[in-house]
């Protein structure tokens, strides 16, 4: 009864900085379309128990978003409905869903058309309590600011290191498709570029990107007659720390420390430093890559930043992290953030990555954070094989 | 057995539906949670889960809603997430918290629904106008009113039916909540009282729409091992059901909810109902105006199309008659906070089922009952079916 549950079908449309030409609603029919033809050519009409989209009204600037979703990915009279969060805890409720037994296979939508929000910071003040902090004014992304100055103050990470993340992230996504912010940089170009958010630069802070990301999830009898490249979810978490940004320790990433602690144990990871070959994570500001490293127990702490400068984390070292890209390559793309993540995982598991494959992926693991002002993230580790 | 585990209801805890209650949304969420909790007989600390829901950021003017209230919710260094289907919000996130426990990752969640819709100026009406599609729809100055007009005059010119039948509905709910000591509009009306009340959009009259409120609810789910340990009396959740329709509203035939029927058919199948008139005890369908408990009667499978009208003239719903329907009083008496509506349902049929309803209580016994709410552009049906 209580079976495994694999990713069966990858749909993706790639990441732009804008995408005039083409509506959210026809990104998530691409998306679909093609996750549809990689689960086997699946019907969504008939072959789908349940639909999980992921939105946020006011990144979508409309109320109850879910209204507007079933056409175009094939839902209209099926089980469909939303999770307002990050893609992957989408993910994580198709994951519970398989797990009850009731449901074979389950679709998970996310996507970003955030280059139609002409009042992003607008949008992200709206998030802040309105009556503690609303009030202090400001781009929030101070917080992130704050966060970055506590985070090296407690750790002996440097201000250097966190740039070194930039300028691999973005070269590693030349050579991702996906990605639609891949460059050559140096740490001094991190370094001197404008001061946003003291001691945050324009360059450590991630670009925004359009894209949608359709995936398909099956329970382990229903993916072996769909696909003969499952990826298995081993084990996933999620969690959220205090949405008062007072009293939270902001040199740690708590929501990721318990949330991995409950992703290892359902996979019955121990010393994760040994048995996860890979990572995908949040690195939408660039310290964020090294507080998540810690906090997913990947290496020691104080060691995130040693082990970027040393190349441990780039795509030929030890423990790649971001071979993708991340965001800061590929884009900040809201809900759909997580979500490919998780993508890049599977790909990275199938051998299907092309120019930024790593060798040997056996297991690896995808986290994601909410962003300012939240402290919500999901952790999930992925496997080639089943047990 | 439905699901890796069963999951069982162990509590529930409702605040007043009121206007301009002075509590923050974070507020009602504690208060809720904490009578659903100490009914249980459990505390935070028991619970390993907690599913949250709302209905659209757009009352509180707070973007990512469900992050703002996780603290009053319980959800503190928990696995929280929000569900979020409009209007059938309520009875979905119950849903939502079956699967925590069914899934056999949590062995308990918190399942928490909240509404503060009076803190939209100058009514929460003009929040609906960002509901409709910007380029079809909006153009038009567009209001849910409008729409559920058009609604309910297809409903009546397909079956022929009369205001005065529809407006049974409206004095049989206000009067129920009378003894509802949540409510907000319980009342004394006639028909001709609602007849005679102020016209808002034709064939819509002001006592047949439910109120603006706010308000919360909250429930606590077990798996069965935890469950037994906790009560001798739990209330299983033995069908989860939910569908969504096109979004074209406008080129569907709005005299039937095809979408309430298939969401009702997913859970019936899973609990198992063949023959749902004579297996549901009691039922609380959603009823934000009072054509809608007739029309989701239908979707329910409660009554043949368009025989809902007769039942309720024959006194079939009332609460002493062979099936009550919204016992509680439903939205049009103790009122209308959206998701938090949807949940006091799912609440009213857990104390119905376990003979707690008081002054409510519907006589035989109840054995079988079903929650139901709507949401989105007349297009989504969720319901639930609990069993003792």
């Amino acid at each position: 009864m209580s079976e495994e549950v694999a990713i069966v079908g990858i749909g993706c449309t790639g990441f732009k900085s804008i995408t005039p030409d083409i509506s959210y609603k026809e990104l998530m029919f691409e998306a679909a379309t093609r996750a549809y033809q990689d689960a086997g050519n699946i019907n969504p009409r008939k072959d789908v128990d349940a639909f999980v989209t992921c939105a946020e009204d006011y990144w979508e600037g409309h109320s109850i978003f879910d209204e507007f979703v079933p056409d175009q990915i094939g839902a209209a009279l099926r089980h469909l409905f939303t999770v307002s969060s990050d893609g992957m805890i989408g993910l994580a409720t198709a994951f519970m869903l398989i797990k009850t037994g009731e449901f074979n296979t389950v679709v998970v939508e996310a996507h970003s058309k955030v280059s139609d929000v002409t009042t992003f910071t607008g949008i992200v003040n709206f998030a802040l309590d309105p009556i503690f902090n609303r009030p202090l004014g400001g781009h929030p992304h101070y917080m992130a600011g704050l966060e970055m100055t506590r985070f090296l103050h407690e750790t002996e990470n440097t201000r250097e290191q966190c740039a070194q993340v930039v300028v691999k992230n973005r070269r590693n996504a030349l050579s991702n498709p996906y990605a639609a912010h891949g460059a050559q940089l140096t740490v001094e170009d991190v370094l001197q570029s404008e001061p946003y958010f003291q001691p945050l630069n324009r360059l450590d802070i991630s670009p925004v990107a359009d894209g949608g990301i359709v995936m398909v999830l099956a329970s382990e009898k229903a993916a072996k007659k769909l696909t003969d490249k499952p990826v298995w979810i081993r084990g996933i978490g999620w969690n959220s720390d205090t949405s008062w940004p007072e009293s939270r320790e902001w040199g740690r990433a708590m929501y990721t420390e318990l949330a991995a602690q409950m992703a290892y144990k359902m996979a019955g990871i121990r010393n994760p430093k040994k048995d996860v070959c890979f990572a995908e994570i949040d690195d939408s500001f660039s310290y964020k890559e090294l507080q998540h490293l810690e906090a997913l127990k990947l290496c020691s702490n104080d060691e995130a930043g040693k082990l970027t400068e040393e190349g441990e984390t780039e795509i030929y070292g030890d423990l790649p992290v971001n071979a993708s890209g991340g965001i800061q390559g590929i884009g900040y793309a809201i809900e759909a953030s997580g979500l490919h993540r998780v993508l890049e995982t599977v790909l990275q598991l199938r051998g299907e990555a092309g120019k930024h494959q790593i060798c040997d992926a056996k297991t690896g693991v995808a986290q994601i954070w909410r962003g300012v002002p939240t402290a919500t993230g999901a952790v999930a580790v992925l496997s080639r094989e089943v047990k | 057995m439905f699901g890796k585990k069963r999951v069982a209801v162990v509590g529930a805890g409702l605040t007043l539906f009121r206007r301009n209650m002075k509590e923050t949304g974070r507020e009602m969420c504690y208060e809720a949670a904490k009578m659903a909790l100490d009914q249980a007989g459990l505390t935070l600390k028991d619970m390993e889960s907690v599913a949250y829901g709302s209905a659209p950021d757009a009352f509180d003017g707070i973007h990512m809603k469900g992050e703002n209230m996780t603290d009053g919710s319980g959800a503190w260094r928990k696995p929280f997430s929000r569900v979020y289907v409009g209007g059938g919000t309520g009875v979905f996130t119950a849903d939502a918290g079956w699967w925590h426990v069914a899934s056999g990752l949590f062995d308990t969640c918190l399942v928490v629904a909240e509404e503060k819709m009076s803190s939209c100026y100058p009514h929460p009406a003009y929040a609906f106008t960002t509901i409709f599609d910007p380029i079809m729809d909006r153009p038009h100055g567009t209001t849910l009113i409008w729409i559920f007009s058009l609604e309910m005059h297809r409903y009546m010119h397909v079956h022929g039916v009369k205001k005065e039948q529809i407006a049974l509905v409206s004095v049989k709910n206000k009067r129920n909540a009378l003894d509802h000591p949540c409510a907000q509009l319980g009342a004394k009306i006639t028909v001709e009282d609602v007849l005679n009340s102020e016209i808002m959009c034709w064939p819509v009259q002001r006592l047949d729409i439910s109120p603006t409120s706010d308000g919360a609810a909250a429930i606590v789910l077990a798996s069965e091992d935890v469950a037994k340990k906790i009560t001798d009396n739990p209330v299983w959740i033995d069908g989860v059901g939910w569908c969504i329709d096109s979004t074209y509203w406008t080129n569907r035939d709005l005299y039937y909810p095809d979408y309430v029927e298939c969401a009702a058919r997913m859970a019936y199948k899973m609990a198992g109902i063949k023959n749902p008139p004579k297996e549901i005890d009691v039922a609380e369908p959603y009823d934000p105006f009072d054509y809608k408990e007739l029309h989701h009667m239908e979707g329910l499978l409660l009554c043949k199309k368009g025989e809902a009208p007769k039942l309720t003239q024959e006194g079939v719903t009332q609460r002493d008659g062979d099936l009550p329907i919204n016992p509680s009083g439903g939205l049009l008496g103790v009122g209308n906070p959206i998701a938090a509506a949807g949940l006091m349902k799912v609440c009213e049929i857990f104390w119905q089922l376990r003979g707690e309803a008081g002054k409510r209580q519907v006589p035989g016994d109840p054995r079988t009952g079903v929650a139901q709410a709507w949401g989105d552009l007349m297009q989504y049906g969720s319901v639930i079916v609990m069993r003792r």
